[in-house]
């Protein structure tokens, strides 16, 4: 539940979800004003606490923090000095006593973000810990779907790549899932976690299967500096076999709409045409991130604890 | 909107039953006079009526200002502008009482620079609602005059707001609650005061 921030899509229910996104949908029209700031966080600080670099995830928490008027800090611990578990629980006791509103964490390990959240008084939104989850990610993708198609009920989603390691992957099966869309996953089976099914979707090895009456097409970045040569045998073949193009969208729905969480390589996750294409669906996933997450800043920040329960 | 309904459902018995102290201070009938008064002020007061912008603040400023707008071309012949500004974010108590309300629609369908805005509220108290519209509205433009609507005055000022054109007062209670709302069937507006049920807003 929402409350004491947000670290995982598992744990929201549907309403949780539906308030987020309606939150969301009003504030990317104060974005579209001439004064693009409103004073609601006023006073406030938010420190973004990146154990591991992302440029645009930083910066688009940074420009919701700062149009809803709050201070916004970044705070990027060089993580060849941070690996020790109690080092980084030291950072988060030293952060807690500088009395920040909310804190945003991203890590490469899994669990980062609550073990974090259970040392601070101030909310905790997870930005991305390991292979666990990234819920802002899943969330403005539902907000984009939400736009494109008008709903997520009833709607197939393909969801396609490195599933086993990606969080973007596991946040959009729980999100996506609790709306009430059908969601497939494909790629190499090297790449599928083991029972993934127990997660409420069907699983493909044939990508041409999983695309069949798509409405929405969703491809994973391949982590190349990671794991090239480890868990598929070449680009080149991936790219053939589970590489987006002109001809496999075909299998989709007509009106498919294809996203990926970016930065897209390009020629491997999708062809060149398909990542330069306009309207780009892709560039409204980041717009759209920047209103989402100035709704989950908005809900979360400055919440004194043991004011949950009143209401309006 | 509902005045060709006869007079005999008043007052309503068939109505879903009223919280114990709810009453009716101002009928569909009375709020209709009210509008039509306050749009022909609006028209004795102001010259420019090409340049007047009138802004609802939801939910219950939405239907007045629609309402007014309407009475406005009636007996003026102008096609006023119609805008939805929602308060929230800009409001100064919410977030310190740890409560997130949820946002509304705001539609500002054209520039406010130079314009005669006319804010549009149902109930005005303390005066922070209007603090907050006029705040909104400054990052939308620098409107040349700023007169504020309320369809009831309860009083209880906190701010040195002064409201424009008033529907009627009514005196309350701090404690005391009073709502626009549609009547039970959607057949037109009534204002309901319900006593000791929340503080002035």
């Amino acid at each position: 539940m929402m409350g004491r921030g947000l670290l995982a899509i598992e744990d929201l229910e549907r309403e949780d979800i539906e308030l987020i996104l309606d939150t969301a949908f009003h504030m990317k029209e104060v974005g579209q004003r001439e004064v693009k700031k409103v004073p609601t966080l006023r006073g406030r600080t938010i420190i973004n606490l990146f154990f591991e670099s992302s440029t645009r995830t930083r910066t688009s928490f940074e420009i919701a923090g700062k149009r809803l008027s709050a201070d916004v800090v970044n705070f990027s611990p060089s993580s060849s000095s941070l690996t020790k578990k109690e080092s980084i629980l030291d950072t988060a006791k030293t952060l807690d006593a500088m009395d920040p509103d909310a804190v945003v964490v991203r890590h490469s390990v899994a669990g980062v973000p609550k073990q974090i959240a259970d040392e601070l008084a101030a909310p905790v939104i997870n930005a991305g810990d390991g292979a666990h989850e990234h819920p802002t990610q899943a969330l403005l993708d539902l907000m984009t779907v939400v736009e494109e198609k008008g709903r997520i009920d009833g709607l197939t989603v393909t969801i396609i790549g490195d599933i086993a390691h990606s969080r973007v992957a596991r946040s959009n099966i729980y999100a996506f899932t609790k709306m009430g869309a059908e969601v497939r996953v494909a790629g190499p089976p090297t790449m599928m976690p083991a029972q993934v099914e127990t997660l409420g979707v069907k699983s493909f090895r044939s990508l041409r299967e999983a695309l069949d009456g798509a409405d929405v097409v969703m491809a994973l970045r391949i982590q190349l500096e990671r794991l090239a040569g480890a868990l598929f045998p070449s680009v080149r073949e991936y790219s053939a076999t589970f590489g987006l193009d002109r001809a496999k969208l075909r299998y989709a729905k007509d009106d498919a709409i294809v996203m990926h969480p970016g930065p897209v390589n390009r020629g491997v996750e999708l062809s060149h045409d398909l990542a330069n294409r306009r309207p780009g669906v892709i560039l409204d996933q980041v717009r759209n991130g920047v209103a989402l997450r100035m709704a989950v800043l908005y809900l979360l920040a400055g919440r004194k604890r043991g004011a949950e329960g009143e209401v309006d | 909107m509902a005045s060709d309904q006869p007079a005999k459902n008043r007052p309503e018995p068939s109505a879903p039953p009223a919280p114990p102290s709810a009453g009716v201070v101002l009928d569909d009938v009375a709020i209709q006079r009210a509008l039509m008064r306050i749009a022909h002020e609006i028209v004795e007061r102001n010259e420019e009526l090409a340049r007047l912008y009138l802004v609802g603040i939801p939910n219950g400023g939405v239907p007045l200002a629609r309402q007014i707008a309407q009475n406005l071309r009636e007996i003026a012949g102008v096609d006023v502008t119609v805008g939805v500004l929602d308060t929230t974010l800009y409001r100064d108590d919410r977030l310190t009482r740890g409560i997130r309300p949820r946002l509304r629609r705001t539609e500002m369908p054209s520039a406010v620079d130079d314009r005669l805005v006319i804010l549009v509220d149902d109930v005005a108290s303390t005066g922070r609602t209007i603090r907050a519209a006029m705040d909104a509205l400054m990052d939308f433009g620098r409107p040349r005059a700023v007169q504020v609507v309320a369809l009831v005055d309860r009083g209880h000022r906190e701010l040195p707001i002064k409201i424009d054109y008033v529907g009627k007062n009514i005196p309350t209670q701090r404690t005391d609650h009073v709502e626009l709302r549609e009547r039970a069937g959607g057949e037109g507006m009534e204002v309901v005061l319900m006593q000791g049920r929340g503080a002035p807003s």
